[in-house]
């Protein structure tokens, strides 16, 4: 779907290889940033979250309400902070709009934790998974009726601009969703060391043990959902920067993809792994945009869209061999 | 003082596990109960830190005070800063973490003085400062108990409730750990010492009980205790069948949790 893109330069193979890469990483960067808030969400509360598609996307719809064309419909149009038809937002006013939506988004992951799992807690984990499947079912509508048919653009600032590095043509936006990705993968990493990071460790590890530290279960779990929802929705702003979707806006077309693609990542790494998430999400992306680059001379024998179905063959190979992910932990709980 | 009143435990709103237990904690004491395996001393040492409710179980009468206040059913975050601490039956650690880490968690409740009660804790286990950084999974099972204690003692408690520390341990760690609760006493802590070895808890105890199915059905001053002939029958092991007790508390101690390393 980036093939216009990256037709510019079938002239020389290091760029191509070149920009085969850098579209692997920036997809790598989205299904890294859904992952780890599956994975945060995993790891403190056990709980499968099969709704992280839905919640990303409504994360993405709560920035095109507050930047896209027009403004939400329920909001003045005059919006104070939706650019005028046409323009783009500046920079600085399209990342303050990324914080407001990702604190909208962990509002959302409160809310969600607080209303359908807290009065779960103790039931069993089956039951909870099924709720998150309920609440995919719930938000969905929503995010469709809100995208409309021609979906909702973001405002991003370079829009699909590129930069040209010896023949390779790299989109910013892939520049701009590694480095964003990296940054959210540190700052993961880093939380795991503070102390509610580690208290969140010991929840996942022996709740019981934790609560009788004194540590507050119901708030880890609060803060892993906020977490989590707010990590989801970064994944699908991202996603939403052209060239990533073929139009460049939050539209239909993405949600599956972004409910379905993590499945695979997330096995790949393991469910309760952060360094899993991360090297799930880049190799996966890898496999992917690779075999859609360099098989492409059997477009005729494998159909056009089979690089969309590699993940899914790397994540059947991988329950053979390894079903816990290659850094999951062994013992995870039957669901 | 704490102080246990008639109380009555029901799992799952029908296993009645406690009948009127009645126990005092006096401040600055060491109090040891006692009792075979089912008695319900777990389930009192849940009873008192708040832990019931993950186990479906309820008080369904009686008290439990501390210092005059009712305590009864509190959330367990909230009895940890009322200050008592529990070192749970079969350690607990949190295996994936670091020593330092699982004394973190210990010291959730109590940031404030944390590093004052770092360096107190590591003063009295040095073996746990040399392995400061080591993933807690990887000690010894005296290490482990030492650090279960320590993460405990990070609270700053003035009671502390122990369940069944000696349980798995060869009798040279037992004895270590048994100074230990005695230097932990004399700064000042109180402590419920739950144990089915009743030689170990009885000669350092002030005062003692003996529980069976729910019930206290002896208690007195600990070397009273020691002195009476049931006691030394069905509880110090003179009846000839230590062996097999000795066996089953093994099976216990291997089904502990083992997700770690397994
Ligand atoms: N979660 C539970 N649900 C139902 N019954 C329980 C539960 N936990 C304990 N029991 C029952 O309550 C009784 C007392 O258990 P408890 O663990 O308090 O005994 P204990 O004195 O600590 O024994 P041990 O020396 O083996 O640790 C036992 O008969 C046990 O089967
Ligand atoms: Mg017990």
């Amino acid at each position: 779907m980036i093939n216009a893109t990256l037709q510019l330069a079938q002239a020389g193979s290091g760029a191509t290889f070149v920009q085969t890469l850098t579209k692997a990483l920036a997809l790598g960067s989205v299904y890294v940033l859904i992952a780890l808030g599956f994975v945060i969400i995993f790891k403190a509360t056990q709980v499968l979250n099969f709704a992280a598609g839905a919640l990303s996307m409504a994360g993405a719809m709560f920035m095109t309400i507050l930047i896209s064309d027009g403004g939400f419909p329920l909001l003045p149009f005059d919006n104070p902070l939706a650019p005028a038809e046409g323009e783009t937002a500046s920079i600085a006013v399209f990342f303050v709009h990324v914080l407001i939506a990702l604190a909208l988004a962990a509002i959302l992951g409160l809310v969600i934790e607080r209303l359908t799992i807290r009065p779960m807690v103790g039931q069993p984990l089956f039951a909870m998974a099924v709720i998150t499947l309920g609440i995919e079912i719930a938000i969905r509508p929503f995010n469709l009726d809100a995208t409309a048919l021609e979906g909702r653009r973001l405002g991003v600032p370079w829009g699909a601009d590129s930069w040209v590095w010896g023949g390779a043509v790299v989109p910013k936006s892939y520049i701009v969703a590694m480095v964003i990705a990296s940054i959210a993968g540190a700052s993961v990493l880093f939380f795991f060391r503070t102390k509610l990071g580690v208290a969140m460790r010991a929840v996942a590890f022996d709740q019981e043990a934790a609560m009788a530290q004194g540590i507050n279960v119901g708030r880890v779990f609060a803060i892993a959902w906020a977490m989590g929802t707010a990590l989801a929705a970064l994944g699908a702003i991202v996603y939403g920067m052209a060239p990533f979707p073929p139009g460049g806006s939050v539209s239909q077309e993405i949600h599956p993809l972004l409910a379905l693609r993590v499945l695979p990542v997330i096995v790949l790494g393991g469910l309760d792994s952060v360094a899993g998430a991360i090297y799930g999400g880049l190799i996966i992306a890898t496999a992917e945009v690779f075999a859609g680059q360099y098989l492409s001379q059997w477009n005729s024998t494998l159909g056009s869209g089979y690089s969309t179905i590699v993940p899914y063959l790397v994540m059947l190979f991988m329950l053979l061999v390894k079903p816990y992910g290659l850094f999951g932990t062994p013992e995870i709980r039957r669901v | 003082m704490l102080e246990i009143a008639n109380l009555e435990v029901v799992y799952n709103e029908v296993i009645l596990v406690l009948r009127g237990l009645s126990i005092q904690v006096p401040n600055g004491q060491i109090v040891a109960l006692l009792g075979s395996n089912g008695a319900g001393k777990t389930t009192t040492a849940r009873a008192i830190t708040g832990l019931l409710d993950v186990h479906e179980g309820k008080t369904t009468k009686g008290s439990i005070t501390w210092n005059g206040a009712e305590i009864t059913e509190h959330l367990p975050a909230k009895i940890v800063e009322s200050g008592i601490s529990q070192v749970m039956e079969g350690r607990r650690i949190f295996a994936e973490l670091t020593v330092d880490e699982n004394l973190s968690c210990g010291a959730f409740t109590n940031r404030a003085n944390m590093d004052a009660n770092y360096d107190r804790v590591m003063e009295i286990f040095p073996r746990l400062k040399e392995r400061h950084s080591a993933v807690a999974g990887y000690l010894s099972g005296g290490e482990q108990q030492m650090l279960a204690i320590a993460r405990a003692l990070m609270a700053e408690p003035k009671l502390l409730i122990l369940d069944e520390p000696s349980l798995g341990l060869a009798p040279m760690l037992i004895e270590q750990i048994r100074d230990i609760i005695v230097d932990i006493n004399k700064q000042g802590v109180s402590v419920l010492l739950i144990e089915q070895n009743a030689m170990m808890a009885l000669s350092i105890a002030d005062f003692g009980y003996v529980m069976e199915s729910g019930k206290i059905v002896m208690d007195g001053p600990a070397q009273k205790l020691l002195n009476d002939e049931d006691v030394q029958e069905f509880y110090l092991g003179l009846h000839g069948d230590g062996g097999e007790r000795k066996s089953f508390r093994d099976v216990k101690h291997y089904k502990r949790r083992k997700r770690w390393l397994s």
